[in-house]
């Protein structure tokens, strides 16, 4: 496969992952290959187990891949350390979690403005409040996480991923830890954040019906794309 | 953002959402009993010297052979000290037909600035404090002297050129001073009748005295004054020159609060420990959102190093706040036990408290809350990843290193500290590795007992890791706690038992060599056993072949011992409050013109082993070659020596024997007969000496109990952060557990044994840590016997079970208040 052309926002070539376990090496991810244009929703969609949420971490930048490259906002990272990784990511990628990973020591308005707050941004608590209230938690702003349910959890988690208005949001499984009507509910906030904001979305999961609303999906089997 | 600010933001919001409490209250609290130890040890010990300033009955005193320049005393009306001035001479005092010398001391008014006079109004009279002096053409006169010229109270007395009535009996002067060497009964006159006595010219034997007293810090100022500008002649005595005696009491009593102030602080440095631990593991998560967001590890480290900080600068300031109110609840009863105006308490405990505050946070906390710069950011997805360790040099060499400099910093000695800081240590490791083991046999039999028990021994041994830390810090609290009962009983009253009911209280000094053993029989026969020794007075005329006069030496004390007729003496064998440091004693084959050095003063005066002293006496010179060190128990009150020599070196020079003796009421007749019958010997009363350090005793003691209410505190605290350490797990479980249908009483047992097994195991092995502790402290630090109560680890085990129990099982009692949902939603 060619190099990544400029269109892509995200791109990965040969991207394998081991790890070594004591019955030896296990190949988690094996060559995977993929490029994902600006504004564009990708469904990773794959059974339990398949090697999703690996993949997901080495696009961001959160591991490294044992073999091959990636390209975030046309930038490599392999060759970077993890500083330099993280200050590629600063700004421009938003996650959001199957268990939500909100700061429990913070409000949802103050877990709102934390990726502002990190990137020094000085109006973080207007456009906080204003993404706060476009998914419907102003009454609940002051609220710890520990207050609130699952689905005001992830809406918060939601709020939070687009308030940087990042070029590319990572959503792991974000319905994985709802039920199913909250579930959909979520979702349907994610897309239509995501289609305001033009966001190039990876979404992980294992939901055919989620897998479906994205443009397109890569499904993965015991770490190849199938 | 900048690190500062997000940190302070973090800081206030995490402690709106009730975080960081037990890390903050765990640092106030050590601050508090700190500073509070620090205010009241700094205060006691101020007592204790103003107490024992009796002894020169002034803080300060300038002697001179000649006349006082005013200099001295103007400067010190300037600080506001007090003076007072003694003028003394020895003169024949007649009365009718009979006369007796006299040490006249002339005094003005004011006199004494410290302790009290003591009279009686007749001979048979009973002795009384005043705070009267005598009044112009009055005199007051010591019983000897008036049974020399016998008369009694009213008599009319010629001195010089003046008449004195004889209006009282002098009983105790605080500054009467005691040696082997006899002095002349006092006649205490007023200053103002002193020139027309027409005895104190220019040539006479004359001493004048300069005293002072007031704040230490003046007194320190008007020393530094004085000091530069001493001429030929004139000295200076303060409480350093206090006797031997005194200075070994106060040294212990001030080594018994140092050290429960000390252990008090290792208590709180273990309850930060373990809050830090439990704060650093919380934030493992959000750190790696952090990382998420974009953080880079610099950032990290920097908000961590802020928070820290800013957390350090609240808790100094609560806790030096809360230490500042705890001493002034204590100072009214405290006032009344130093029986002076205690001093304000100072600004150095709250610098102190704030530079302790950071130095645990950067010993404690740092090393903990450093390594989370490299939690992967990854964690966000997999939980299982491994947080990061700190690295072991990193995080121990750093607690080690603040624990050390704190310690060496609050107490200012090193022997104290370096015993202290090294017991801990290795109590530390030695519980570490018990836990361990015990932790892994816990492993072993699970599964044979019932239900309770078996959750409660599963759940012990999964914590593997966690646990043995438990075991560490409830097992190094409860030892310290034993530690302080130990020492506070064992240890003070050992240090009484040196001071004895029956301590002798009268040295007899001046018998002539062929009355030494008429003397010991005579007294042998009444039951009032006592061992005379001989003594030489000589002076030290070179160490290692440097006169005297051309060394410096390395203390002033040291040249004011060595620059002196000293007392010498012999003996085969050695005394057992004597105890050879250096060196050997010649137990068996005594060689003549060897010296064994007393440990201090050879120190003070540069004096090593195997150095040649020479020494003058009456004209005559020996040497002797320096063949051991020894230290000396002063305060036994039995005769003993800077310097004492292997039989066969002084026997040749003129000597008389001393002794000491206990007397009771109802022996003195025997010391009446005694004089009657040898009439050259002298009987001098130390009594007062006696309850000066009988006093330093009781204070010390009372000291020692408040510090040790401080150190229950941190005690507390500790217990709180080590059940705090593991509530979140705990709390998960329980509901977990109530979840699946376990009964309230079921979760309770099962919580209630696995913290009393924690307990009990902690408080056996702390028990064997303070016996060891207590042992060494006493043989190394206090030098005193130590038979610790075997009944220690009875009391070690049940106190663990007990407290630990008893506060696992409160902690629980709040998860079990609420319904398992409410704890479930929390995560
Ligand atoms: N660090 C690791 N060590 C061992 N096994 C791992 C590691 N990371 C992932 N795996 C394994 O790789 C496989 C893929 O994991 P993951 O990417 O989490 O799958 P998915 O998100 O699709 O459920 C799983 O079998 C998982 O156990
Ligand atoms: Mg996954």
């Amino acid at each position: 496969m060619d190099a990544p052309t400029a269109a892509s926002v995200l791109a990965a070539r040969n991207l394998t992952r081991k790890v070594s376990s004591p019955e030896g090496t296990l190949t988690i991810l094996d060559d995977i290959d993929l490029d994902i244009g600006r504004g564009e929703s990708v469904a990773v969609i794959g059974p339990s187990g398949a090697g999703k949420s690996t993949l997901l971490a080495l696009l961001a930048g959160l591991d490294s891949p044992s073999e091959g490259e990636v390209w975030l906002d046309g930038q490599a990272l392999t060759g970077l350390d993890e500083d330099g990784r993280a200050a590629l990511r600063a700004g421009r990628v938003g996650f959001v979690f199957q268990s939500f990973h909100l700061v429990p020591s913070l409000t949802a308005l103050e877990n709102v403005m934390l990726p502002l707050e990190l990137a020094g941004q000085s109006e973080a608590r207007a456009a906080a409040e204003s993404v706060l209230d476009r998914v419907g938690l102003t009454p609940r702003r002051r609220h710890y996480p520990r207050q609130l349910s699952g689905g005001e959890r992830q809406r918060v988690a939601i709020a939070r991923a687009f308030v940087g208005q990042p070029l590319v949001l990572f959503a792991d499984e974000p319905t994985g830890n709802l039920d199913a009507e909250t579930g959909s509910r979520v979702a349907d906030l994610l897309f239509s954040l995501n289609d305001e904001s033009g966001t190039t979305l990876v979404l992980v999961t294992h939901e055919e019906r989620l897998a479906d609303r994205c443009d397109r999906a890569l499904r993965l089997r015991s770490g190849r794309l199938v | 953002m900048t690190a500062a600010g997000f940190a302070l933001r973090n800081v206030i919001r995490n402690l709106r959402a009730g975080d960081l409490w037990v890390l903050t209250a765990a640092v106030a609290v050590a601050v508090a009993a700190m500073t509070a130890v620090g205010f009241f040890t700094d205060r006691v010990s101020r007592a204790v010297d103003i107490r024992s300033a009796e002894v020169l009955a002034a803080d300060l005193v300038v002697n001179s052979k000649r006349l006082i320049t005013p200099d001295y005393q103007d400067r010190a009306r300037e600080l506001g000290l007090d003076t007072a001035s003694a003028t003394s001479f020895p003169s024949v005092v007649l009365a009718g037909d009979s006369s007796a010398l006299a040490d006249v001391e002339a005094v003005s008014a004011g006199y004494p600035l410290r302790g009290e006079l003591k009279t009686s109004v007749s001979l048979d009279d009973v002795a009384g404090v005043t705070t009267a002096l005598p009044a112009p053409g009055e005199a007051w006169a010591d019983a000897k002297l008036l049974a020399r010229l016998d008369a009694d109270v009213g008599a009319e007395i010629a001195l010089g050129s003046i008449r004195l009535r004889v209006t009282g009996v002098l009983r105790y002067r605080p500054d009467q001073g005691w040696s082997f060497v006899d002095l002349a009964p006092t006649l205490l006159i007023n200053e103002a009748d002193v020139p027309a006595t027409g005895l104190v010219l220019p040539g006479s034997r004359v001493s004048y005295r300069q005293l002072f007293a007031g704040a230490p810090d003046d007194i320190v100022t008007l020393r530094d004054f004085v000091e530069s500008r001493l001429e030929p002649g004139e000295s200076l005595r303060d409480l350093g020159d206090a006797g031997p005696e005194i200075r070994t009491a106060l040294e212990r009593a001030h080594r018994f609060l140092r050290l429960a102030a000390l252990v008090g602080s290792l208590l709180a440095a273990v309850a930060i420990a373990m809050a830090a631990r439990r704060h650093a593991s919380r934030q493992v998560e959000t750190v790696a959102l952090m990382k998420c967001f974009g953080a880079r590890q610099g950032f990290v480290l920097r908000v961590m190093m802020a928070e820290l900080a800013i957390l350090a600068a609240c808790a100094g300031l609560i806790g030096v706040l809360l230490g500042y109110l705890s001493q002034l609840g204590l100072s009214a009863l405290l006032a009344e036990l130093a029986g002076a105006d205690l001093p304000t308490p100072g600004w150095g405990p709250v610098a102190g408290g704030f530079l302790m505050a950071g130095l645990v946070m950067a010993g404690f906390a740092l090393p903990l809350l450093a390594p989370l710069k490299r939690v992967p950011p990854l964690r966000v997805l997999r939980h299982d990843l491994p947080g990061p360790r700190p690295s072991a040099l990193f995080a121990y060499g750093g607690a080690g290193a603040a624990i050390f400099a704190l310690l060496l910093w609050q107490v200012g000695d090193l022997r104290l500290t370096a015993w202290v800081a090294t017991g801990f240590l290795v109590a530390a490791g030695g519980l570490m590795v018990i836990g361990g083991a015990l932790v892994w046999l816990a492993t072993r039999i699970r599964g044979t007992a019932g239900a309770p028990w078996r959750y409660a021994v599963a759940s012990l041994a999964r914590r593997g890791g966690e646990s043995v830390v438990q075991v560490v810090a409830f097992g190094l609290g409860i030892m310290v706690l034993l530690l302080l009962t130990v020492v506070r009983n064992d240890l003070m009253d050992e240090w009484r038992a040196t001071l004895p009911e029956r301590a002798p209280n009268r040295f007899l000094i001046n018998i002539q060599p062929h009355e030494a053993e008429a003397v010991e029989s005579f007294l042998g026969e009444r039951g009032a056993e006592t061992r005379l020794v001989p003594l030489v007075r000589a002076r030290l005329s070179a160490i290692k072949d440097r006169p005297v006069a051309e060394i410096d030496f390395p203390t002033l004390r040291g040249k004011r011992l060595a620059d002196r007729e000293g007392n010498l003496s012999w003996s085969s064998t050695l005394q057992d409050d004597n105890e050879i440091v250096a060196g050997r004693w010649w137990d068996d084959d005594p060689l003549p013109g060897e010296v064994s050095v007393e440990a201090d003063f050879a120190r003070d005066a540069g004096i090593g082993l195997g150095d040649r002293l020479d020494f003058n006496v009456a004209g005559e010179t020996f040497s002797a070659e320096v063949t051991s060190l020894r230290t000396v128990q002063w305060d036994s009150f039995k005769p003993n020596f800077f310097m004492l020599f292997s039989p066969g070196t002084l026997e040749v020079y003129p000597r008389t024997h001393i002794g000491s003796l206990f007397v009771d009421d109802s022996r003195d007749q025997t010391v009446l007969e005694l004089v009657r019958r040898f009439p050259s010997v002298t009987v001098i009363d130390i009594e007062a000496v006696i309850g000066q350090v009988r006093r330093v005793m009781d204070q010390a003691a009372i000291a020692v109990q408040y510090v040790f209410l401080f150190a229950i505190a941190a005690g507390i605290v500790v217990l709180l952060a080590v059940v705090e350490s593991g509530r979140d797990e705990r709390l998960f479980e329980s509901a977990l557990l109530r979840a699946m249908g376990a009964k309230r009483r079921q979760i309770l047992a099962s919580t209630a044994i696995e913290f009393g097994l924690l307990g009990a195991l902690s408080g056996l092995l702390a028990a064997g840590g303070a016996l060891a502790a207590g042992w060494l402290l006493a043989d190394r630090v206090f030098r005193l016997e130590f038979n610790g109560s075997p009944w220690l680890w009875a009391t070690g085990t049940l106190a663990g079970l007990i407290v630990v129990g008893v506060s696992g099982l409160l902690a629980t009692r709040r998860v079990l208040d609420q319904p398992p949902m409410a704890v479930l939603r929390r995560f």
